[in-house]
């Protein structure tokens, strides 16, 4: 099986010989990519830091105001006042940034379910099935990466209201854009290709059909590049911000990044440690998941390459 | 399940082939169905809404009347459009050739290679929105760490995202020169947006360029060296005509995606100070004043913008890309 899995994602094997053996790698190369590392971080850094001073140290401009260079104590009690000052939910009585998290969660597993599924049944046809207009077919599932979002942003929002689906500040308006998409049917079929052909025909003499050959075979064999879109829908979708704002108007009804967003407009966002808090607390299951499993995002950008 | 054709193979095929096909036609259903009602209608949807007078729904037909309007000298698509093709030719040039330089350093036999390229790679994988809020505080004229280090090494504080001044001017002002308006250059806003759409960006078209590097054989560059090549003629006669096709793609994502700008430009600024790009007005027009129409018809013509490019792009690549 490693053989197979490995095939489509070879590409990404940096370490083919570039040429050059190790001992003549010029140490200015290691100054530049440590002073683009830092760079990188820094943002990231400062947001943490700053999340946990408290106000006179953040208008002091101290990047570093605890011991040893300082004498304040880390605030851990700025995440507490920042989920205190979003509010609370009328609803369920939780606080509302919960309300948020959670408002996340089920949009981003219903996003996840929905276009794994979607991807991985039509991927399967256009890799395995020969039928009338598949070319055309196909053709028509990539005209969906061609079509820029900003074309169909607005008339997207004007279906959800109450002339026209009136789905407008529910749950399926918030999903209905992103339940199937083009990168994941690509990124799939692909993989499907991949796998020879011959394990069909030996499934077949065992007497299996279709279904069962996608769900026993195929669909075990594919789990990296599965695993690969579930990851990039999670990131994109836990991101996802200018559909949510559209089609929501009730804070109960907002996702994190809108919530962050609108707390920054507020009294309590405008001191930057308790905005940074909730920053902080935005990034964190991304950095966290990212950190577990970044191989699958770079193998899954650059197989298919698609979609900045 | 045995099949029909495995018994009786000649009037089994057809009965097959149907099958199959019907089957097909089951699996792509879900994802289809889901374009055709979220994808292709609202094209169609959005057109004949942006000629109308909309707001909840349809008020009086207009016919071209928001196209006019928005193609009408004074009307405020020009400067946005003008934002967006300053933010794209300053942010992609600056992300290709840092993420080109990138990749190839990295491209060396060096220690700590993935390590570099996980963290490289971070800030494209954060939300925008975050990352976003966090450099608007960076920039912060008063508490912000960028001009905290200014002041540390004796410079100028800048006032950054809130600055509408053209860069031009700025530096013209510095040496005490005074500059005509229309060599004002890009806003230090804009050019601070750009910044941050480099530092997002760049781990992710180091990432593409590092995929495109492994698939050069290295008997290439053997042979190349065999021929006395040094460091600069293997990249200028190798590298860079083999690259050639990575090299076009992620210019032409990164040209599109700078075009579509939206999330980072609306958390920094909301589209002042010289920011407002065209896909901030079209926002602007349908959130805050709820013109469907007029919105729609921005859209259709932002999107004719990106069509032309992207064949112009396709033209110059036919050219010029080795396949």
């Amino acid at each position: 099986m490693a053989t197979v899995t490995a095939a489509p994602f070879s590409q990404v094997d940096t370490r083919r010989a570039s040429g050059r053996p190790l001992g003549e790698v010029n140490p200015l190369i290691y100054l530049v990519l440590i002073i683009v590392g830092i760079a990188s971080l820094i943002p990231f850094v400062w947001m943490v830091l700053t999340s946990v001073k408290d106000y006179g140290d953040v208008v002091s401009l101290r990047f570093w105001p605890w011991p040893p260079l300082g004498n304040s104590t880390p605030r851990f009690d700025n995440f507490a006042e920042a989920i205190r000052l979003i509010g609370v939910d009328r609803d369920t009585g939780l606080p509302m940034f919960f309300r948020h998290v959670l408002n996340t969660a089920a949009v981003t597993a219903i996003v996840i379910a929905s276009s794994v599924t979607t991807s991985v049944l039509a991927a399967y046809a256009f890799a395995q099935l020969e039928f009338p207009a598949k070319n055309a077919l196909f053709i028509l599932v990539l005209a969906t990466f061609m079509i820029p979002e900003e074309l169909i942003l607005v008339p997207r929002a004007v279906m959800m209201n109450k002339n026209y689906l009136n789905w407008y500040n529910t749950l399926p308006a918030m999903v209905a854009p992103f339940l199937a998409n083009a990168f994941g049917i690509f990124l799939i079929r692909q993989f499907f290709l991949q796998i020879p052909r011959d394990l069909y025909d030996a499934a077949r003499i065992d007497g299996a059909g279709h279904m069962r050959y996608l769900t026993l075979v195929m669909i075990p064999l594919a789990r990296p590049a599965i695993l690969t879109l579930a990851l990039l829908e999670f990131i994109w979708t836990w991101n996802e911000f200018r559909w949510i704002q559209l089609v929501t108007s009730s804070s109960n009804m907002r996702t994190v990044s809108v919530g962050l967003v609108g707390f920054l407009q507020t009294d309590g966002g405008a001191q930057t440690q308790l905005a940074m808090a909730v920053a902080v607390m935005v990034v964190l299951p991304v950095v966290v998941l990212y950190f577990f499993t970044q191989r699958y995002f770079t193998e899954g950008i650059t197989t298919t390459g698609l979609k900045g | 399940m045995v099949t029909a054709e495995n018994v009786h193979p000649e009037p089994g095929w057809r009965l097959g082939k149907a099958r199959e096909a019907l089957l097909a036609y089951a699996l792509l259903a879900p994802a289809l169905l889901l374009f055709i009602a979220f994808t292709f209608f609202p094209i169609g949807f959005g057109l004949y809404i942006s000629l109308h007078n909309w707001r909840l729904g349809p008020r009086e037909f207009l016919g071209l009347g928001n196209y006019i309007r928005a193609l009408s000298l004074n009307s405020e698509f020009w400067p946005s459009l003008g934002a967006t093709l300053t933010y794209s030719l300053l942010a992609v040039p600056l992300q290709i050739s840092i993420a080109l330089t990138l990749a190839y350093l990295l491209f060396q036999k060096i220690r700590g290679k993935s390590l570099f390229r996980v963290v490289m790679f971070l800030p494209w994988v954060t939300s925008t929105v975050a990352t976003a809020a966090v450099w608007a505080r960076l920039y912060s004229p008063d508490i912000g760490l960028i001009n905290g280090v200014l002041k540390n090494l004796g410079l100028t504080p800048l006032r950054w995202l809130l600055e509408d001044k053209g860069v031009f001017t700025l530096i013209a002002r510095g040496l005490g020169v005074a500059l005509p308006d229309w060599l004002r250059g890009p806003s230090l806003a804009m050019v601070a947006v750009v910044i941050y759409t480099t530092w997002v960006f760049v781990g992710y078209n180091m990432t593409l360029f590092l995929a495109g590097l492994g698939n050069i054989p290295g008997e290439m560059y053997e042979a190349a060296k065999i021929d006395g090549a040094n460091g600069w003629q293997l990249f200028r006669h190798i590298t860079w005509p083999l690259l050639s096709p990575t090299t076009f793609f992620v210019v032409l994502i990164t040209v599109i995606g700078t075009l579509k700008a939206f999330n980072h430009i609306w958390v920094m600024t909301q589209g002042d100070n010289g920011t407002q790009t065209a896909s901030i007005l079209i926002y602007r027009q349908f959130y805050e004043f709820q013109r469907a129409g007029y919105a729609s018809a921005l859209a259709f013509l932002l999107s004719a913008v990106i069509l032309v490019v992207t064949i112009v792009q396709n033209r110059v690549a036919a050219e010029r890309v080795n396949y």
